[in-house]
């Protein structure tokens, strides 16, 4: 950690914050600096803790252990509302206001402007609200519900509101994801503004040229820790990736690390090809191929559409245009069945809300999918449930107190591996896998990993979306790279490798 | 991760919670059952017992529906109204014979709870307004149908409200075997697998694949139809079609053992026969406080209680 | 550490027509269908029309009225509250229990006794996080407990015994009995608490997105127990006129009458889901069931199952209607 002076002196400090939450922790004692009239960037992957750093000092969480020092005083928020009326404003990236009421009584909640007897003055709140709003460019009538304005204007909706509560210190938690670039324009000058006026912003994206276009300062967060703080300007991009990944570049050379095996040479026509998957804000055009037998990586950050990509491809993302064939079959979009039929099953990412079933058993967990094909007459075949199950269970090394456990019970390793039971089990022609191996211990990744490059020799197409580059690079055969929501680079052989694929997000092959 | 070290850490306490939730409800209906054979005189009589069963038939049957629709995550207030729609039906067919009658009712049955389940996986309405509804328009349709109250002496009909084999009353035998029958379809059919699943993970369900709209119009669909078994029998055993007061405050009642018998409101899961032990704890909760001489009110202060501690018991899991 | 994932909100096109439409209906659509039977049954039936009919169903819809406004904030809150027709009773048996030692005592024991189960409810509900259904269920199942067990097990019928407090129910101005007039002052403050303040700006936020209002710093467990309060009192309230209107404290009508309530409230264009609604709204529902039960009587021949029978399809016609219509905001 690289100790840098904090420009204006420090407004807003953890010193050795510690958050841990049942089985991880998510700060690791960290110790961060916000100067007075500085933009400052906290990048890292997701689960690095950049939200429970926010948390943390917006007064959702309690910190474990260690403190909190804003203005140079020591502080325990003990609710958001504490830490607002300090001046300690969030802007969340997904917006965080209530839809169905007005734009501005959502602008004003909790501080409506009173007429006498102390009543709220609605005339003059709307007046105020439509006068703040236009220097935000939202024209919009403000007594719409504010779940009818496009994601962009409520995003503005919720800066306003952040920048109107006299805060010193804004915290925006990827304010540009839903923008258009006129309001992405309007947000930076609002940026430049609270500079001018010597208030701090702490500032949370992706996206490498907004970093490099606002920021003072960045905090590079790792696994709950600080790996790296100091001045932006003197930081390479590439640098700065690295970091992020957790990827040495002098190490990238050293081969070997996960439980990956060679190159798979497939010349076989592509078994699964998307063309053009385009949906408004989301995907712009992604087409790619993967050739029976070989992994194809679809790298980017977080963010960029790889999620969305594999989703689409599943059907389970409406699209507004775009074609997915399963050997050179179209597959009817939109429907999750159909693609299932198809042979073209999903991993999701969100192993909680998308994957399992916590309330039933790791057996029933398993056969989920299959349970149509395990049945006669309606009537689930409990002799070829028990096969199926004992022969996952044996192959995954699937460990649990019996079929019976419920699933919610299990590492989150074994959980992993009971969904990829649950797709093995439907014999699938395609399988594409949404961050495999995250949030799962090293034993369970290198078994997992093993077990996708046995897939593969056996003829199944595979798509791997992952953070982890080390694990991009070596078990893809291809990788696409994407970057808000388009391909943008395409590397085979020799080329798959960190350095190019970080050049590749970077989007240093440009122009 | 996070589960092993909660498991680490489960103190007894946890296991204590965790063994209530699961046999909680067992373990109260054989401590109250054994409190009356004790102390409550002629408890342990063949009339008694019958009485008891006859009386907790319906609502087994109707709370067997309630079940399924709860593992789905919602709740169907319909059923007391689809009880006085089929008590309704029964008479006005009984013309044609007993069993064209009895069907005549079922389907009927079919139909309301078709008529939900569309509003709630189709449309997309809230399981609670959607039954709502119902609730409030199918009792209108029942007193439509048959304005007043009509005696029957349809011999058939009769027999099966009052006759026994084998000195069971045919009514409990009735009960015994939709148990059964709807134990097999949440244990052993792809169609009862299913629909927990849905109830515990929608998302997860429709990634999977799953007939997740299908499912749920099944689920109302047939707690429709045990609601019209369970009108039909309480309208054999009054002998008259009573669609006024037949099945009031039903929902209630089942919602009450469902909820008693373990079935977590959160959907995911179906406990066919806590659901049961659910409506027999009810049931002699209230034999008791009568055999005692406590009044009715006592009763529902304590349901009162029951409910809310089965349901806090429950909501400490995870 | 888990991220949350809220699934994105919807991304909206500008607004149609349909869309304006939509919202019109779901804020009015009572109210207009309210006015189109009140025109309807003029035309039809002379009787209709005349003081002592109005007057009778403004004064009859007024205690479904008093109930449904405590609902609306409840509902409005993202919640549900199934005790108040239990309430209701137990308001009613307590104002003629208590009319013995005056208007003041008839008037105050309901209040305070239904104000504290309501009260306690509220506290459950934000505490423990149980669902508002399942607790406030068992506080029907409580309250008709406690109303049987003061009655002798619905046996005893309390009578009215202070006059000035039955006039309260019974007394009116020309044909509009002064329960109406209750309900009015009761609309116009919680009009006033809804809209104009802080605490009814917190109502909506926690309806609309819990998780929002609490990030925006809104006190989301004190707001809950204050709803639930509110809504206690008002079925304690409706309970004590109307049984200064029947001059006893009747133990069976109201039985059930949570339904009606709920059904008023949503048919008032109030969501079920929470955020959104207007106590106009409601009372425009409430006095739409009583229209729709008073034109079916002055059809004559009609029993009042028919009432039954056009709530519910109404009722149906309204949730399936707003589904859509919303599906039409989401799907875009």
């Amino acid at each position: 950690m690289s100790g840098s002076p904090v420009p204006g002196g420090p407004v807003l400090e953890a010193d050795g914050a510690l958050k841990v939450f049942p089985g991880v922790t998510a700060l690791d004692r960290i110790s961060f600096a916000l100067g007075q009239g500085e933009v400052h960037a906290l990048v890292g992957e997701n689960g690095a803790g950049k939200s429970t750093l926010i948390k943390v000092l917006t007064g959702v969480y309690r910190l474990d252990a260690g403190e909190i020092r804003y203005r140079g005083e020591r502080v325990e928020f003990a609710s958001p509302l504490e830490a607002q009326r300090a001046g300690i404003s969030t802007i969340y990236q997904e917006v965080n206001l209530v839809p169905q009421m007005s734009v501005a009584r959502n602008l004003f909640l909790g501080r409506e402007p009173r007429s006498r007897f102390g009543l709220i003055d609605f005339a003059g709140m709307r007046e105020r609200a439509s006068e703040i709003l236009r220097g935000y460019g939202v024209r919009s009538d403000v007594r719409r519900p504010l779940g009818s304005l496009g994601l962009g204007a409520q995003q503005m909706v919720a800066l306003a509101r952040a920048v109107q509560a006299d805060a010193r210190v804004v915290i925006m938690d990827e304010p540009t994801s839903s923008l258009e670039p006129r309001e992405v324009d309007k947000l930076f000058r609002t940026i430049a503004e609270l500079k001018e006026q010597g208030r701090s912003v702490v500032y949370v994206s992706h996206r490498m040229e907004e970093l490099y276009r606002l920021c003072d300062r960045v905090t590079v967060l790792r696994d709950g820790r600080v790996v790296h703080t100091g001045p932006l300007a003197e930081l390479e991009r590439l640098r700065l990736i690295s970091l992020m990944l957790g990827r040495n570049l002098a190490e990238v050379a050293a081969e070997g690390l996960t439980k990956f095996g060679g190159r798979h040479h497939s010349h076989a026509a592509p078994v699964l090809r998307a063309t053009g998957l385009s949906r408004r804000h989301v995907l712009d055009g992604v087409s790619l191929a993967v050739r029976p037998g070989e992994i194809v990586g679809l790298g980017g950050l977080l963010g960029s559409g790889r999620s969305e990509t594999a989703k689409a491809i599943a059907g389970a993302l409406p699209l507004d245009s775009g074609e997915v064939a399963v050997a050179e079959k179209p597959v009817p979009g939109g429907s999750v069945a159909a693609a299932i039929r198809a042979g073209i099953n999903l991993l999701p990412e969100d192993r909680k809300a998308e994957g399992i079933i916590p309330t039933l058993s790791v057996r029933e967990n398993i056969v989920l999918a299959a349970l149509p094909r395990l049945s006669r007459a309606g009537i689930v075949s409990e002799g070829d449930v028990d096969r199926v199950v004992e022969t996952f269970m044996r192959r995954l090394r699937i460990k649990a107190a019996g079929p019976g456990q419920r699933v919610a019970e299990l590492s989150g390793g074994n959980q992993q591996k009971v969904l990829l039971a649950r797709w093995m089990a439907m014999n699938p022609k395609v399988l594409l896998l949404d961050e495999p191996t995250r949030g799962i211990d090293v034993g369970a990744k290198a078994e997992v990993q093993t077990l996708i490059d046995e897939l593969a020799k056996e003829g199944l197409a595979v798509l791997l979306i992952s953070s982890d580059l080390e694990e991009l690079v070596e078990g893809s055969d291809r990788v696409v790279v994407l970057r808000d929501g388009a391909v943008v680079g395409e590397l085979s052989g020799a080329e798959v490798t960190e350095e190019k694929i970080m050049a590749a997000i970077a989007g240093e092959n440009d122009d | 991760m996070t589960d092993t070290v909660l498991r680490r850490g489960a103190a007894g306490r946890t296991r204590v919670i965790a063994w209530l939730q699961e046999y909680g409800v067992y373990a109260a209906v054989v401590t109250l059952f054994a409190f009356n054979a004790v102390f409550t005189p002629h408890f342990l009589a063949v009339d008694n017992f019958r009485t008891q069963l006859v009386q907790v038939a319906p609502i087994v049957i109707v709370a067997l529906g309630m079940a399924l629709v709860i593992g789905t995550e919602g709740v169907d207030l319909s059923v007391g109204s689809v009880m006085a729609l089929a008590s309704a039906v029964v008479a006005l067919y009984l013309g044609y014979g007993a069993l064209p009658a009895i069907a005549m009712a079922v389907l009927a049955g079919a139909l309301i709870g078709g008529a939900g389940g569309a509003l709630v996986a189709v449309v997309g309405v809230q399981p609670i307004v959607a039954t709502l509804a119902l609730l409030v328009g199918v009792r209108g349709l029942a007193n439509v149908f048959l304005p007043q109250l009509r005696e029957f002496t349809n011999p058939t009909l009769v027999a099966l409200g009052s006759d026994s084999l084998a000195g069971v009353p045919i009514v409990v035998i009735v009960a015994v075997v939709l148990t059964a029958a709807v134990a097999f379809l949440v244990k052993r059919t792809t169609f009862g697998r299913q629909l927990v699943a849905v109830g515990g993970n929608r998302e997860a369900s429709r990634l999977s694949g799953l007939p997740v709209r299908r499912v749920l119009l099944t689920v109302y669909v047939l707690s429709g139809m045990l609601a019209a078994v369970a009108g039909v029998l309480a309208t054999s055993r009054l002998q008259a079609s009573d669609p006024t007061s037949l099945g009031l405050f039903m929902e209630l009642s089942a919602i009450t053992a469902v909820v008693v018998g373990g079935t977590p409101l959160t959907g995911g899961r179906v406990r066919v026969l806590g659901t049961v032990m659910g409506a027999l704890l009810m049931q002699l909760l209230q034999a008791t406080l009568i055999k005692h001489n406590l009044p009715q009110s006592w009763t529902q202060m304590a349901q009162a209680v029951i409910i809310l501690a089965a349901v806090y018991a429950a909501r400490e899991r995870r | 550490m888990t991220t949350q994932t809220t699934p994105a909100p919807p991304v909206p096109a500008t607004q149609t027509s349909r869309e304006r439409a939509g919202r019109l209906f779901q804020q009015h659509g009572a109210l207009l269908v309210l006015a189109v039977l009140l025109v309807a049954g003029t035309v039809a039936f002379d009787s209709f029309t005349t003081p002592a009919n109005l007057g009778n169903i403004a004064t009859a819809s007024s205690f479904l009225a008093i109930i449904a406004i405590g609902m609306t904030f409840v509902i409005i809150s993202g919640g549900i509250d199934l005790s108040v027709g239990s309430l209701f009773v137990l308001g009613g048996v307590l104002a003629a229990y208590g009319s013995r030692y005056g208007a003041a005592v008839a008037l105050a024991l309901p209040l305070v006794v239904c104000g504290a189960f309501g009260l306690v409810q509220g506290l459950i509900i934000a505490r423990t996080r149980m669902a508002p259904f399942i607790v406030t269920l068992a506080g029907l199942l409580a309250a008709r407990g406690l109303m049987l067990s003061l009655t002798d097990e619905g046996a005893t019928t309390y009578l009215v015994e202070d006059d000035l407090f039955a006039r309260i129910g019974q007394g009116g101005v020309f044909d509009v009995g002064y329960p109406f007039f209750v309900m009015l002052l009761v609309l116009a403050v919680a009009a006033v608490f809804l809209q104009r303040t802080g605490f009814g700006q917190n109502v909506y936020a926690i309806g609309g997105n819990e998780d929002a209002a609490a990030l925006m710093g809104v006190p989301v467990a004190r707001t809950k127990v204050v709803v639930y309060l509110v809504s206690g009192l008002l079925a304690g309230l409706a309970g004590a006129l109307n049984a200064a209107r029947l001059s006893s404290g009747v133990t069976i009508l109201g039985i059930g009458l949570e339904l009606d309530v709920i059904a008023a409230v949503v048919i008032g264009g109030t969501l079920l889901t929470g955020g959104a609604g207007t106590l106009g709204g409601t009372i425009a529902g409430a006095l739409l069931l009583g229209v729709i039960q008073n034109l079916i009587n002055q059809v004559g021949g009609l029993t009042s199952s028919f009432q039954q029978v056009v709530s519910g399809a109404f009722l149906a016609v309204v949730v399936v209607t707003h589904r859509v219509l919303g599906r039409v905001r989401e799907d875009t």
